[in-house]
């Protein structure tokens, strides 16, 4: 670790801290249906989308909200499916690639709707760019906008006394569109392209090499899906290698801007809550919670890939460097780091680094960010409402050891809260630990790994983890394009995302019409110190308690076996 | 739920319409009137054929050129099929490898400490880049193999060395592609 890679990182989190509090203000005022500088070129295109779209802006209880929002959702996987599955027949294919196989379909499509943005393909030898744009840049946009409009949602349960209704789905969707996701993605779409990332219909181009060699060189429209990949916390990439591939990610400036770009509006969430709730002291804690996580988990990820690999470092390779498997040189060990602990606390997934080649406990640090729940900060929206959950658990908990009944900012949390809670909360480890104990016994679901030893379970644990906390990054190592996994972790994703949102949407329509009631002496106040440290325990707790077991025996294990000396 | 249908495949429509056709259309026309070169790649041409991009790394494996670094993306360097190792740790194969690739450079004279990024293979298969100590590494053998003197050579790849902005941001790092492409202008100079 040096001063000047610490440097970066600070800096970095610095200018995220204050453009998201910046961006929460705006936000804020959108969702409030306030005029903001955008509001006199953008209110006519919302009002004609609504009209052309035939919706109905009129307030919906949380049961006609879920249903807008999963018809939505619905339509967009088969659509998307259909996409992938016709793409042979369809313009826009200039490499002529045939149809998408089902499974691979099948697992994709609940990919991009969810969120999630695991790549089970490789990108470059796989989907065409009318895939690639009318299909995947536009879910990149659709499911971030979906997420905004949930935390939206979620959020005025808790600013609203005694309402039936949380608000409208379309009209959260479209403004999340408008006023947000578009015109940033238009800005770090351009502010991508000076940085050197290729914007072409054209699909590759042949180079013939000083040495005589033809290299066909993979491209397309890439700085446009880059942009939202990263505001959306999409995360899926144009290429395989994803954000370590040089046309994604050329420059140490486009990587200081892509993890810019993936924590900006996810940062914004809790000071958004915190205006429209009418307290910003409470964003301001979800915010500080947050960022605690980032630069610890960041920090250990640093002092493991500086380190290195001790079994290398024997064969005579200088340490200097420590562990540059899987990294490119371009970015540093500092900025690598950040942007492997910035992808997995959000859900974004992009990747900078193969997560595989990192060091056991430089591995452990992402894994580990995605079970606790991917609110640290989470995805887009989904982070927020994630945290919010875990916060009603908090002040539940901390309710019981006083013996008083729990409230939230002014609403009580009461047994069905609870119920609910704990029905969204326990669905990640259901999932995770589910599906990965029966693939660590199955053999066709074995003879994907790469990795023998205790790396392989990572490799399993990782991507179920990552399915079920729609991250979408990978321990690459593991061939995911097979029927089982294609399909279970396609059903993961689906749990992960929908199995969660239901509840919690059941929670924001119980709260909704419970009464304010104006905080007295007897409060527990959730936007101190105290809050913060029991929110950091009890997210911590959850996790551990959860996923502990299983770690020992992957990452933990494997650190003290390459201590060793021992390999696979 | 029905009900919500219709409205849910209009709304798909405009959306799809709107991000996926006018956002990245719009956008490519942008970048095709303000930024040409790195638009399309950032294609280097020689002679006027295309030799490679400034991005991309290519397989080296003559002796008068700079190598890059080990690739995992297809057979090495395919920047059709970009890709890292994914070995972790403790992988046999992936230190197996390692040690093949110290055998190489050994024999290719390089007998010091070897920096990591010379035998280790980069996230994309594709890294256009060597750290400055694996570039000083290869001067003896490159200088050998075109009977120049090491000092030419040495000039050659300080000249092509991008230090970090600010002595912030990247990391010191010589691009291969670039590098030899000087080296054999250097050639050029000395014959003609």
């Amino acid at each position: 670790m040096t001063f000047v890679g610490w440097s970066q990182i600070i800096i970095l989190l610095a200018l995220v801290t204050f453009s998201a509090w910046a961006l929460g203000g705006f936000m804020a005022a959108v969702f409030t249906g306030k005029r903001t500088f955008l509001s006199q070129a953008i209110a006519p295109l919302e009002c004609v989308i609504n009209r052309l779209a035939g919706v109905s802006l009129k307030e919906q209880n949380w049961q006609a909200y879920a249903l807008a929002m999963l018809a939505f959702n619905a339509v967009g996987f088969v659509v998307l499916y259909g996409l992938m599955r016709l793409q042979s027949f369809l313009p826009l294919n200039p490499r002529g690639f045939s149809a998408v196989p089902e499974a691979l379909s099948f697992n994709t499509a609940m990919s991009f709707v969810t969120n999630t943005n695991w790549q089970a393909y490789a990108g470059e030898s796989t989907m065409s760019h009318l895939v690639q744009m009318a299909g995947f840049t536009v879910h990149n946009f659709l499911s971030a906008a979906t997420g905004i409009a949930l935390a939206v949602a979620f959020t005025r349960a808790f600013a609203r006394s005694s309402s039936a209704t949380i608000g409208n789905f379309w009209d959260d969707l479209v403004k999340s569109m408008l006023y947000i996701l578009l015109p940033l993605s238009i800005i770090v779409a351009i502010a991508f392209m000076t940085t050197g990332i290729p914007q072409t219909l054209q699909g590759s181009v042949d180079a013939t090499t000083l040495e005589g060699v033809k290299q066909t060189i993979a491209m397309g429209p890439m700085a446009s899906q880059e942009a939202i990949k990263q505001l959306g916390t999409n995360g899926g990439g144009f290429l395989n290698a994803n954000s370590a591939h040089p046309f994604e990610n050329p420059s140490a400036w486009s990587n200081y801007l892509s993890i810019f770009a993936m924590l900006v509006v996810s940062g914004a969430m809790p000071f958004m809550f915190g205006q429209m709730v009418g307290d910003k002291r409470q964003g301001r804690a979800l915010f500080i919670t947050m960022g605690l996580f980032i630069v610890v988990g960041t920090a250990i990820v640093y002092w493991a890939e500086t380190s290195g690999n001790p079994i290398i470092q024997a064969l005579g390779i200088d340490p200097l460097q420590g562990n540059m498997e899987g990294k490119e040189l371009r970015f540093g060990q500092a900025m690598t780091a950040l942007f492997v602990v910035a992808t997995t606390g959000l859900s974004c997934g992009a990747v900078n680094a193969m997560h595989s080649s990192l060091t056991p406990l430089g591995g452990l640090v992402p894994l580990f960010m995605i079970q606790l729940g991917e609110v640290l900060p989470g995805g887009v929206g989904s982070g927020l409402y994630g945290i919010l959950v875990i916060a009603v658990l908090t002040v539940f908990i901390a309710g019981l050891m006083v013996g008083r009944t729990p409230d939230y900012l002014g609403k009580k949390i009461e047994a069905k809260e609870m119920k609910l809670a704990m029905l969204a909360l326990l669905i990640l480890p259901l999932v995770i630990l589910g599906f990965s104990a029966v693939a660590a016994m199955l053999p066709t679901a074995l003879s994907s790994l790469a990795n023998a030893g205790p790396h392989g379970l990572t490799e399993i644990l990782y991507a179920y983890s990552s399915a079920a906390g729609n991250n979408g990054s990978a321990f690459a190592g593991l061939n995911a394009n097979t029927g089982w996994f294609n399909t279970t972790l396609g059903i993961s994703m689906f749990l992960g995302r929908f199995a969660y949102i239901v509840p919690m949407l059941a929670i924001a329509g119980s709260l909704a019409a419970k009464t304010k009631i104006p905080a007295s002496s007897g409060s527990f106040p959730t936007h101190g110190p105290m809050f913060v440290a029991l929110l950091v325990g009890v997210i911590l707790i959850l996790g551990g308690l959860q996923y502990f077991p299983s770690l020992a025996l992957s990452p933990i294990v494997e650190h003290f076996l390459m201590l060793a000396g021992k390999t696979f | 739920m029905l009900s919500h249908l219709r409205p849910a495949f209009l709304m798909l429509i405009i959306m799809t319409v709107l991000t996926g056709l006018v956002y990245p259309l719009a956008m490519t026309g942008i970048a095709q009137v303000a930024f040409v070169n790195s638009a399309n790649g950032s294609l280097i041409s020689k002679n006027n054929t295309i030799v490679g991009s400034h991005l991309i790394g290519q397989a080296w494996t003559s002796d008068k050129y700079f190598w890059g670094r080990p690739s995992a993306a297809g057979k090495g360097y395919d920047a059709a099929a970009s890709s890292g190792s994914n070995w972790g740790p403790t992988s046999k194969a992936l230190i197996d490898r390692i040690n093949g690739d110290i055998q190489k450079l050994r024999q290719a004279g390089d007998k010091t400490l070897l920096p990591a990024d010379s035998v280790t293979a980069s996230g994309s298969g594709l890294d256009p880049h060597i750290s400055p100590q694996y570039a000083n590494l290869q001067i003896a053998r490159v200088a050998k193999a075109r009977g120049v003197a090491e000092e030419k050579i040495k000039a050659v790849v300080l000249a092509n060395t991008q230090n970090s902005a600010l002595g912030l941001f990247g990391e010191p790092r010589v691009n291969v592609l670039m590098l030899n492409l000087a080296l054999d202008g250097l050639n050029a100079q000395s014959n003609g």
